[in-house]
């Protein structure tokens, strides 16, 4: 058990070194890299099956005590998510790799190993039962994505860079300053052991830390007002890293702030963050409407669905914790492959903006077909894994009598489908226009193509086993929930 | 914990954020420096009453090691970060001749539209 944990975080290191070392051999660089994640992804399925057994699994590395060493915790809610977010990276190196020898791919020589170390870094990040851990985790992921973000060095990805980078750097800097409180505080920085202590202080100091690591967290995860560099900066990447960023690199966030803020017990921040969520939602839904290129559209879409899983928080119920972590599970892949199709779709027509695409259903059905599932998905139409996220998160709003959040996630949603069926009519519909001026299609050779396409149908058919699989899955998010509501068990496993 | 350290802390964060709200990428950097070293000593004053080190001095009462060991990882990783901010900073001075963060383009763009033209 403990080396499955140990594999899900070391394995793609590993393999990240491995293709470096081996970076002149385009052949064995990417079978070191897939190794690499692979086998995390494998380890974390072999962990969702053993913990959702057996319960949870504690790691203290090196057997020091929890207030002094690194703690590894495999809980449900952990070993849940987790194989699912790496199975997304193994698609997108997948996908990486057919595109790569594209104009519109990254530099395949750093893209493999970085993903390797973003990979190890999402595994910490979930698996870490301390928060200063969850710091290096979090740093981890962001250091691997500012390279990946600028490793091309084209203007605009400099300067969307700097935005990127200089906000989380805040963010990290406000987490750093978040732990010396917690620290002085509690005189620990374990999860369960701050959780413990943490009822014992005055509510003002308590709600003052709660709130402190909303803000740190909620702006790792793109929440209203704190999402302004998200736009900025994802659509500039290559497909492949503006995927994984867009399937992860937020929903990181909210799984922190759904760990820490549910195993504190911060209910009485429930009415800020259900108001936040609202406006997250709405927000970012009209946002979406505004723009006129397909992956700005998509940017805009994460913000709006970071606001049902903060909505599924804010509840504060086991059922509203089971929605939220429903939507996480469905969210990050289907997320993950609408960015791909969008890249399939600026490699077919030579660019992503509505105004210079159009009529490619007709050349093209396959993605189109491609496209329209996620799409579907993502708005929340039956009988796509979207639709039973929502429901569920609805749901629990409705059982909490909170109308107007109910209200607001229904117009997100609306919002939501006009957006998709706008990109729908500019890219899918209407005459294919000759912009030869404006647009360069990279065709790259068949071989490459049919790597991609088999990528994106991967991760479509994974979405879909989400949806027929939503029966198994509500019930072990229900159970995830129940043990996010009730920390005792938690902290027992930790320190018994 | 003493008054000077804190008031160090306030002092530089001060200073930190001022910095970091200018446009040029420079400031950017220094700013940063500055407020990751106001919550280095942060956390070095979370670890309590300052005392002998741990273990080699052989008192029973001793500073708080852990701590300082978080504010030592702490240091290592915002040191990487200042020096990849540098870079940064270098490749837009290559690309533009100045270190500017600019406003996003493609918002502009949008903002700038003419009714109905969005499409």
């Amino acid at each position: 058990m403990s080396a499955l944990v140990a594999l899900t975080i070391v394995g793609p290191l590993v393999g990240a070194a491995l293709g470096l070392a081996l970076r002149r051999n385009s052949q064995l660089r990417d079978i070191a890299a897939l190794l690499g994640i692979g086998s995390a992804a494998v380890g974390s399925f072999a962990l969702l099956s053993q913990v959702s057994a057996n319960g949870t699994t504690v790691v203290r590395v090196g057997g020091w005590a929890p207030e002094l060493g690194i703690i590894l915790v495999a809980d449900l809610f952990a070993v849940l998510v987790l194989p699912i977010a790496l199975a997304i990276i193994f698609v997108v190196e997948i996908f990486a790799i057919g595109q790569r020898r594209t104009a519109w791919g990254a530099n395949p020589e750093l893209a493999g190993p970085l993903l390797g170390i973003l990979t190890s870094g999402v595994s910490l990040a979930m698996l870490t039962g301390d928060l200063f851990t969850l710091f290096v985790a979090f740093e981890l992921i962001l250091v691997s994505s500012y390279v990946l973000l600028t490793h091309q060095g084209q203007a605009a990805q400099i300067q969307a860079g700097m935005t990127y980078v200089v906000m989380n750097l805040f963010a990290s800097t406000l987490f750093l300053f978040g732990l010396g409180f917690i620290y002085a505080a509690t005189g620990t920085v374990n999860i369960a052991l701050v959780a413990e202590r943490i009822h014992d202080l005055p509510d003002g100091v308590r709600l003052g830390l709660g709130s402190w690591f909303l803000i740190v967290f909620g702006t790792k995860a793109a929440i209203f007002p704190l999402f302004s560099w998200l736009p900025d900066s994802y659509p500039t990447a290559p497909t492949t890293i503006t995927a994984v960023f867009a399937g992860l690199l937020t929903k990181i966030g909210i799984y922190a702030m759904i760990r820490l803020h549910t195993l504190t017990s911060m209910e009485e921040l429930g009415p800020v963050m259900l108001v936040i969520a609202g406006a997250t939602m709405i927000i970012g839904a009209i946002g979406a409407l505004a723009q006129s290129d397909v992956k700005r559209i998509l940017s805009f879409h994460i913000i709006s669905q970071v606001g049902y899983m903060l909505m599924g928080l804010a509840l504060f119920s086991e059922a509203g914790l089971t929605g939220a972590i429903l939507f996480l599970v469905h969210h990050m892949p289907v997320k993950t492959v609408l960015f791909l199709v969008g890249g399939l779709i600026a490699n077919a027509e030579g660019s992503s903006r509505l105004r210079y695409t159009g009529g490619l259903a007709k050349r093209s059905p396959l993605i189109a077909a491609l496209f329209a599932i996620p799409a579907l998905s993502l708005a929340g139409i039956p009988p796509f894994s979207g639709f039973v996220a929502k429901l569920a998160v609805i749901r629990a709003g409705i059982e909490a009598n909170s109308t107007p959040i109910v209200v607001a996630a229904l117009i997100a949603g609306v919002l939501t489908l006009l957006s998709m069926a706008k990109i729908w009519l500019g890219v899918f519909w209407g005459p294919s226009v000759d912009r030869s001026d404006h647009n360069h299609p990279v065709s790259g050779p068949p071989g490459n193509r049919r790597t991609m396409y088999a990528a994106t149908s991967l991760a479509v058919a994974g979405t879909l086993a989400i949806s027929v699989m939503a029966g198994p899955l509500f019930d072990l998010s229900e159970r995830a929930g129940a043990g996010l509501r009730s920390p005792s068990a938690y902290i027992e496993a930790v320190n018994p | 914990m003493s008054a000077a350290l804190v008031l160090t802390i306030g002092g530089l964060t001060t200073v930190g954020i001022y910095l970091i709200t200018a446009r040029s990428l420079s400031r950017i950097i220094l700013g940063f420096s500055l407020i990751s070293h106001a919550a280095v000593l942060g956390l070095l004053t979370a670890g309590g009453s300052p005392g002998p080190a741990p273990i080699v001095s052989g008192e029973a009462v001793t500073a708080n090691p852990v701590p300082q060991a978080l504010a030592l990882t702490a240091i290592v990783i915002s040191f990487g970060l200042s020096l990849f901010l540098l870079a940064l900073a270098g490749r837009q001075h290559t690309l533009t001749g100045d270190d500017l963060v600019e406003d996003d383009i493609e918002d502009r763009a949008i903002a700038g539209l003419p009714q109905g033209e969005n499409r």
